[in-house]
């Protein structure tokens, strides 16, 4: 009976290990402190900047271990996290508001390893810290929205073409109802409709109360917005995770109308639910000069074409109801103080078609008051009776009226904002772009970076003194057998720890704990591998026979039992979310790595120990 | 070394009637358990908001009781989490506030209420009561469809006897661990979910090198009751079953006296898993398998037809 592998086995095996030993060494060379520093717009991240940040690091004394420039932005590397918070007041002083400075943890992973792409595990946040959002995104309210839109639109169109309706608006029921004097005005209208808007679908309806035409959506149009709903809130998050200045945030889809946010590192939750989920805009509108504000408040009537605001203070304000301009064309805002009345300001740059639009309209208004309104939208979600109750709130106010002195162009500025944070948020918000649909908070997660240490230095002192005992109890009962156990349960760590690094994995608790389990099935091939080999012993055979047999029996049964639990940790990634699929992904993992190293891999060391030569006991 | 060298067959089912009797009044009563005191379900089953703050020195709880019942929050649950400086704060979700704004609340009061101390924020979650629901919902779900996986697999190769053995056996620990956490009321959140989930993985697992034993046996010794291979298998996979659940016990006790608080929970269910699963692949599975009546001839493979007709002259 000869126990020997092949060379190409040999081969396989070793490479398979250079492999995993290769991939598996980022992790073991930690992370530095550091700072990260990137450019707002306008801003250019050159050797100059370094320059300037290293010069004033020096003068405060803190000299970085490097400064690196990838063309988009720095990083500055420091020797301890006390040089990096202090290093940080200091980089945001020298550079001002045209740089985004925020704290890091930058894997110092030595540059060859680097360059054949080995990198570090992802930690998930609770062994880092960090803020964790999931967010749903209310796509009723991105539909309702573009219905808004189609209505705007079909009024204005119907008016162009002299089609007289009576009253246009969205229905309850969903969709636009159109209300005629009569079925011939209503035959022209639909026919005018159906030609300019193909994402309509118009019917008839002769109710008691009139004659209507109602317009839907398309089935196939109102998907669309759905999903692009969510597709511009992805991106629209994105600009504002930017502007926070989080290093290596995620922002992902999942599931059909959720987002996840995790900003790893963020501890003020408070500000950054603000920026994540508000949506603000602004609306430029000329006042209403020729009646009275006042009047139509208290009457509640509102003069036809114009729209009863409120400002701050309360005072009624009536606007005409055309836009002039809406958020959509800004293409920069910046906070300041404006000069004059040294108040908080917003200073707005517009594209080139939000600027030829704008110049056109205050051309013509010049020496009229115009106001600013200020709209966001909020969802407020309560619970009644055990139920959920979402209510949307839509704060709608004038933030400003202006008299347009002159003609306005691509660049301006709007007053008024109560403190310089609220200039500094609307800058932000307005830069960020708006949101498509509103975003509700659902699930809010947040660890601290002290108990993220604590929970890394915990799991990996409980894994550590787990895996040594079992080690110790493996060579004690196994011997020479369960020493090559011990190599194989090393190997398989290692195994696990570089696939997990190739896949850019997140490791989580859970995700350790899956670790921990495999460590114990792997265990328990060996085991069954041991005793096989002992029966064959008992039984009168020969080593060389024995071991044969022991790995041949075995196999079948370490086959079925893996395949078991390898089924149930792959519908657990299927089905589970969040921290089960943590767990099943290491599981699976470890799964397969262990039958590679506690089959293959102690079957190699122990045909080099004994293959090929006469054998009278073995060493189990 | 070695500790079970065992030279005769130990007679595991004698102890067959006083096990299954055994297991029955434990399921029984972890129903029972379950349907009067059910799961304390932690916040990712139920929503509401947790907020664990860390003070610089030992802190009295009744202050913190009374600084949070000034800032409205009344009917918060407060308590200390570790030592003397951890404060553990936690709040069903409630009517009149913005849910998504409560846990910055909270905070705000607790820093307010902290006279000059510094309060460290070391863990916050809020989770939204639609995402709990959907969440017992899913980890239902992901239970069944790898029970169904499971099943499917062991019937495709061994027998269907076996799946439901394997099958029984699964759904009894379970059904007990669930019952250990609705007796010890420990909280059941998503790591207790993850670590039922293993506990399923590793009942099987052992469950089915047992079978695999009784397969083997069933084909190999030609004499004897259904009984006996069943008895003689689980004498020979005894040293293994020992050894494995003990080094992987020892992992999860290191893991439930060193892993830190969060696992405490996971850690335990872990451990009563483990000792479960074993049990339970010898008193439930095999003795399910051979209670339907699996037989030398449900395993033993057919005689390959082409065979016997080349031997015929």
């Amino acid at each position: 009976m000869l126990n020997k592998y092949p060379l190409w086995k040999y081969v396989l095996i070793a490479l398979v290990m250079v492999i995993g030993l290769l991939f598996a060494l980022p992790n073991i060379y930690g992370e530095d402190p550091a700072l990260q520093i990137s450019a707002n717009r306008g801003a250019t991240v050159d050797e100059a900047l370094v320059e300037k940040v290293n010069g004033a690091l020096k003068q405060a004394k803190l000299p970085p271990l490097t400064i690196e420039n990838d063309g988009r932005q720095l990083l500055a590397r420091f020797g301890s996290t006390e040089t990096q918070l202090e290093a940080y007041d200091v980089v945001r002083e020298a550079l001002g508001t045209d740089y985004q400075v925020a704290l890091n943890l930058a894997p110092a992973t030595p540059a060859w390893l680097l360059d054949i792409h080995a990198l570090p595990m992802y930690l998930g946040l609770d062994l880092r810290g960090g803020v964790h959002f999931l967010m749903e995104v209310d796509m009723d309210a991105a539909v309702a929205q573009a219905e808004e839109r189609y209505v705007e639109e079909l009024r204005g169109e119907l008016r162009g073409e002299k089609i007289r309706y009576l009253t246009i608006g969205r229905s309850g029921r969903g969709g636009i109802d159109i209300k005629f004097r009569d079925a011939e005005e209503r035959a022209r209208a639909e026919t005018f409709i159906s030609d300019r808007f193909a994402d309509l679908v118009l019917i008839d309806e002769d109710r008691p109360e009139g004659v209507f035409l109602h317009a839907a959506m398309r089935e196939q149009a109102a998907r669309d917005i759905r999903k692009f709903s969510v597709e511009q809130n992805i991106t629209t998050l994105r600009n504002r995770v930017n502007e926070l200045g989080v290093a290596e945030p995620v922002i992902q889809q999942q599931g059909e109308n959720r987002i996840v946010v995790q900003l790893p590192g963020v501890q003020d939750t408070v500000r950054a639910k603000e920026i994540l989920g508000a949506t603000a805009t602004l609306e430029f509108r000329m006042v209403d000069d020729t009646h009275d504000a006042y009047e139509a408040q208290s009457t509640g009537r509102v003069p036809p074409g114009s729209k009863l605001y409120h400002d701050r203070d309360g005072r009624p304000i009536l606007t005409r109801n055309q836009v002039m301009l809406t958020g959509d064309y800004i293409t920069d805002a910046a906070s300041g103080i404006e000069q004059q009345t040294g108040t908080p300001a917003v200073f707005i740059t517009l594209d080139g078609k939000g600027a030829r639009i704008f110049s056109k309209a205050t051309a013509e208004e010049v020496g009229k008051p115009m106001a600013v309104v200020y709209i966001e939208n909020k969802t407020e979600t309560t619970v009644v009776d055990g139920k959920e109750v979402k209510k949307k709130l839509r704060v709608e106010e004038v933030i400003n009226v202006a008299v347009i002195r002159e003609q306005l162009g691509k660049r301006f500025q709007v007053t008024g904002l109560d403190s310089t944070e609220e200039a500094r948020n609307l800058a932000l918000l307005l830069r960020a772009g708006a949101l498509a649909a509103p975003i509700d908070i659902v699930e809010e997660r947040t660890v601290g970076p002290s108990l993220g240490q604590e929970n890394i230095n915990q799991g990996f002192i409980a894994t550590l003194v787990g895996l040594v005992a079992v080690i110790i109890f493996m060579a004690l009962y196994y011997r020479a057998f369960g020493l090559v156990a011990n190599l194989a349960l090393v190997a398989n760590v290692v195994l696990i720890v570089a696939v997990l690094s190739m896949l850019q994995a997140t490791l989580t608790l859970p995700g350790i704990a899956g670790i921990l389990l495999t460590v114990g099935m792997a265990v328990d091939a060996n085991v069954l591998i041991f005793e096989r080999i002992r029966e064959e012993m008992r039984n009168g055979n020969t080593p060389q026979a024995s071991i044969h047999a022991g790995y041949e029996r075995a196999f079948g049964t370490i086959a079925d039992a893996n395949i078991t639990t390898l089924i149930a940790a792959i519908v657990l990634f299927s089905f589970g979310t969040g921290p089960i699929k943590g767990f099943a992904v290491t599981l699976s993992i470890g799964i397969v790595t262990s039958m590679f190293t506690a089959i293959m891999g102690t079957r190699s060391v122990i045909n080099l120990i004994y293959g090929g030569r006469r054998v009278k006991q073995l060493s189990i | 070394m070695e500790f079970f060298r065992i030279n005769r067959t130990i007679d595991f089912m004698r102890l067959r009637k006083p096990m299954v009797i055994l297991s029955v009044v434990l399921v029984l009563a972890s129903i029972l358990l379950l349907a009067t005191r059910g799961l304390n379900f932690g916040l990712d089953f139920t929503g509401g908001t947790l907020i664990e703050v860390g003070y610089e020195n030992p802190v009295d709880l009744a202050g913190v009781r009374e600084t949070l019942r000034q800032g409205e929050f009344g009917d918060a649950v407060a308590q200390h989490f570790g030592t003397s400086r951890d404060v553990l704060v936690r709040l069903a979700p409630r009517a009149d506030v913005s849910s998504a704004d409560l846990s910055t609340r909270v905070l705000r009061v607790l820093q307010d209420g902290a006279a000059g101390q510094k309060v460290e924020v070391r863990r916050v979650e809020f989770v939204g009561p639609q995402v709990g629901d959907q969440l017992v919902e899913q980890g239902g779900l992901a239970m069944l469809y790898a029970l169904i996986g499971i099943f499917i697999y062991v019937a495709f190769r061994f027998e269907w006897r076996f799946s439901a053995g394997a099958i029984l056996a699964t759904v009894h620990d379970v059904v007990l661990t669930l019952g250990l956490f609705s007796l010890l009321q420990v909280e059941f959140d998503l790591t207790v979910l993850a670590a039922v989930l293993a506990v399923i993985g590793y009942s099987v697992n052992d469950t089915v090198v047992v079978f695999d034993r009784i397969r083997e046996n069933f084909r190999k010794l030609r004499k004897g009751t259904s009984m006996d291979v069943v008895n003689s298998s689980l004498t020979q996979t005894l040293s293994r079953t020992i050894m494995t659940s003990g080094t992987t016990l020892i992992v999860v006790v290191a893991l439930f006296l060193l892993g830190g608080t969060l696992i405490h929970a996971f850690a335990i269910a872990l451990i009563f898993g483990i000792v479960i699963g074993t049990y339970s692949s010898i008193y439930v599975a095999s003795f399910a398998a051979l209670a339907l009546g699996v037989s030398r001839q449900d395993l033993v493979l057919p005689k390959k037809e082409g065979a016997e007709a080349g031997g015929q002259p």
